[in-house]
């Protein structure tokens, strides 16, 4: 029996007046991919944005119901938004590395969570970035400017910078939308690698990458969250027409 | 063809503005280089005397360029700190009702006449400071940066406001999303960020600040000598050309040596200038 990780019930989410989560329940399980899949505007992306509580930066945002990660309700009262953010990784569409060294990217996070010892950021940086399958390709130039990477490099970087503080849930909103294909192809792979240390959430628009490399799909329309399954029988035998519609391309 | 035409209406336009420029600038060396055959070019920018009433005048022009120099440092010295914070409570922690007041108020204020801030300077500050410090006059380096400072923090606080709000959303939310506060991520992320258009935008107010004419007519003092205090009264370039340009005959090395004055501050100011486009540049090759 898997370990569930991260367990949403009855999220609502509004933007003003407008509802755009409705009465998602959801358990996302530990060291597992998980794709949130489904059409522009249908919810995804600001899910996955309610397990770290970005939502909190928008004004007209509102958030009801109960999201648990290891069984802490992350919406409490008493729910250090910091501590959180630091267990949740996230990766964003576009890659956004920092205007400043490689090494000072990835020893953000750490910094900001006060290891201010060198050689203990050292070996931070190695390993996230050796995580991130960067390490070969920048250990000779860790001064230069983050900024100054190809794309699919710079996302990388952005993992490597996400994993550094160690988190135990990593999120993906569309990393590879902005990428050329044989970044993505890079990056997918070293999302199957992550599974092994972090719980992956992935959204993307691509079903063909949420059948390569997730263990289990949600799928989601107009802020339903219509299906909900493991990935093979997701995209062989899907249980809502609507999803079989969705996945054999009739809309979307 | 018919692209053709409003290229060329274009081409004509702006080719005429260049042409005015280079227009003004053969006239102000036409008319400043004569004095050289009075003085020296050493004695012009090292000599430390300004008689140019005498017969023959002396025309060292250095107090006034320490003068300008001194204005200007002093002034950014005073508003550029203060126009960064006001830039950074707007762009990052003023919450958004407050920011869409302040921004257009900011903005107005450039436009705010500088001889009403002198004759503030010189009928409220001058007397104010003769009486609480117990100066000689309150009309000096001191009262004339105060009041240039005023003159520059919209300027420099409303295009350093422009340069962090323009540092990208995605960026400040890689910080938050990493667990920075709100104001770690102003520290760390922004400010470095938009760290070259604040440095131009510094240098666009000490631009403002060298030219401007008025307040330190008015409110500088307007002696001559090489300030050795900020509260000791000076005659910066721009105050002596428009103080003297009316008094002194055409042609005479006065004339001239004035019209020189003009160039020094054009060469100021352009270096200024140079700078500031080169920093922006460099800002944009990291990015």
């Amino acid at each position: 029996m898997e370990k569930i990780q991260i367990s949403a019930k009855n999220v609502n989410l509004y933007y003003g007046a407008a509802r755009v989560l409705k009465d998602v329940s959801a358990d996302i399980l530990e060291k597992n991919v998980t794709a949130l899949i489904g059409p522009s505007g249908c919810g995804k992306s600001t899910f996955l944005r309610c397990i770290n509580r970005m939502n909190d930066f928008i004004p007209s945002a509102r958030f009801e119901g109960e999201i648990r990660i290891d069984g802490t309700d992350i919406y409490d009262r008493g729910t250090d938004v910091i501590a959180l953010r630091r267990k949740v990784g996230m990766v964003f569409q576009k890659p956004n590395p920092f205007p400043m060294s490689i090494y000072d990217n990835v020893a953000y996070g750490p910094r900001l969570h006060g290891i201010r010892n060198r050689e203990k950021l050292d070996e931070i940086v190695r390993s996230s970035l050796t995580g991130a399958a960067l390490w070969d390709e920048v250990k000779d130039k860790l001064k230069s400017p983050g900024t100054g990477l190809s794309g699919g490099q710079q996302q990388r970087l952005c993992i490597a910078r996400a994993i550094a503080t160690e988190p135990a849930v990593l999120l993906m909103d569309e990393p590879t939308s902005a990428l050329d294909p044989l970044a993505t192809a890079r990056i997918e792979e070293l999302v199957r690698e992550l599974k092994k240390n972090y719980t992956v959430v992935i959204v993307t628009h691509n079903m063909q990458q949420a059948a390569r490399i997730s263990d289990r799909t949600a799928f989601f329309l107009l802020g339903d969250l219509v299906e909900y399954d493991s990935t093979p029988k997701m995209f062989t035998s899907p249980g809502d027409k609507r999803t079989e519609d969705y996945i054999t391309g009739r809309f979307g | 063809m018919k692209d053709r035409l409003p290229g060329a209406i274009v081409k004509g336009i702006s080719s005429a503005g260049i042409l005015v420029m280079l227009f003004i600038l053969y006239f102000l060396f036409r008319e400043g280089l004569p004095v050289l055959r009075s003085v020296t070019l050493k004695e012009l920018f090292l000599g430390d005397l300004w008689y140019p009433a005498e017969n023959p005048p002396v025309l060292g022009m250095f107090p006034l360029i320490a003068a300008t120099l001194a204005v200007t440092g002093l002034s950014c010295l005073l508003a550029v700190p203060f126009s960064l914070l006001i830039a950074v409570f707007v762009s990052e922690t003023a919450p958004r009702p407050i920011r869409e007041f302040l921004k257009p108020i900011l903005e107005l204020l450039g436009f705010f006449p500088s001889i009403v801030l002198g004759f503030i300077g010189m009928v409220v500050l001058a007397p104010w400071l003769q009486e609480t410090f117990d100066m000689l006059s309150g009309l000096n380096l001191f009262n004339a940066s105060l009041l240039l400072g005023i003159l520059t923090v919209p300027v420099v606080s409303s295009l350093a406001e422009e340069a962090l709000g323009a540092v990208p959303q995605d960026l400040r939310d890689a910080s938050y999303a990493l667990g920075a506060t709100r104001w770690e991520t102003t520290r760390k992320v922004v400010i470095p960020s938009a760290l070259p258009g604040i440095l131009s935008a510094s240098l666009l107010g000490i631009m403002r600040a060298m030219g401007e004419t008025m307040v330190v007519l008015m409110a500088a003092g307007g002696a001559a000598i090489i300030p050795l205090s900020v509260f000791d009264p000076v005659r910066p370039l721009t105050s002596t050309i428009a103080a003297e340009m009316g008094e002194t005959p055409v042609g005479s090395p006065h004339y001239a040596a004035l019209f020189f004055g003009g160039v020094i501050l054009l060469v100021m100011t352009l270096t200024v200038n140079l700078l500031s486009a080169w920093i922006e540049k460099k800002g944009k090759m990291v990015r």
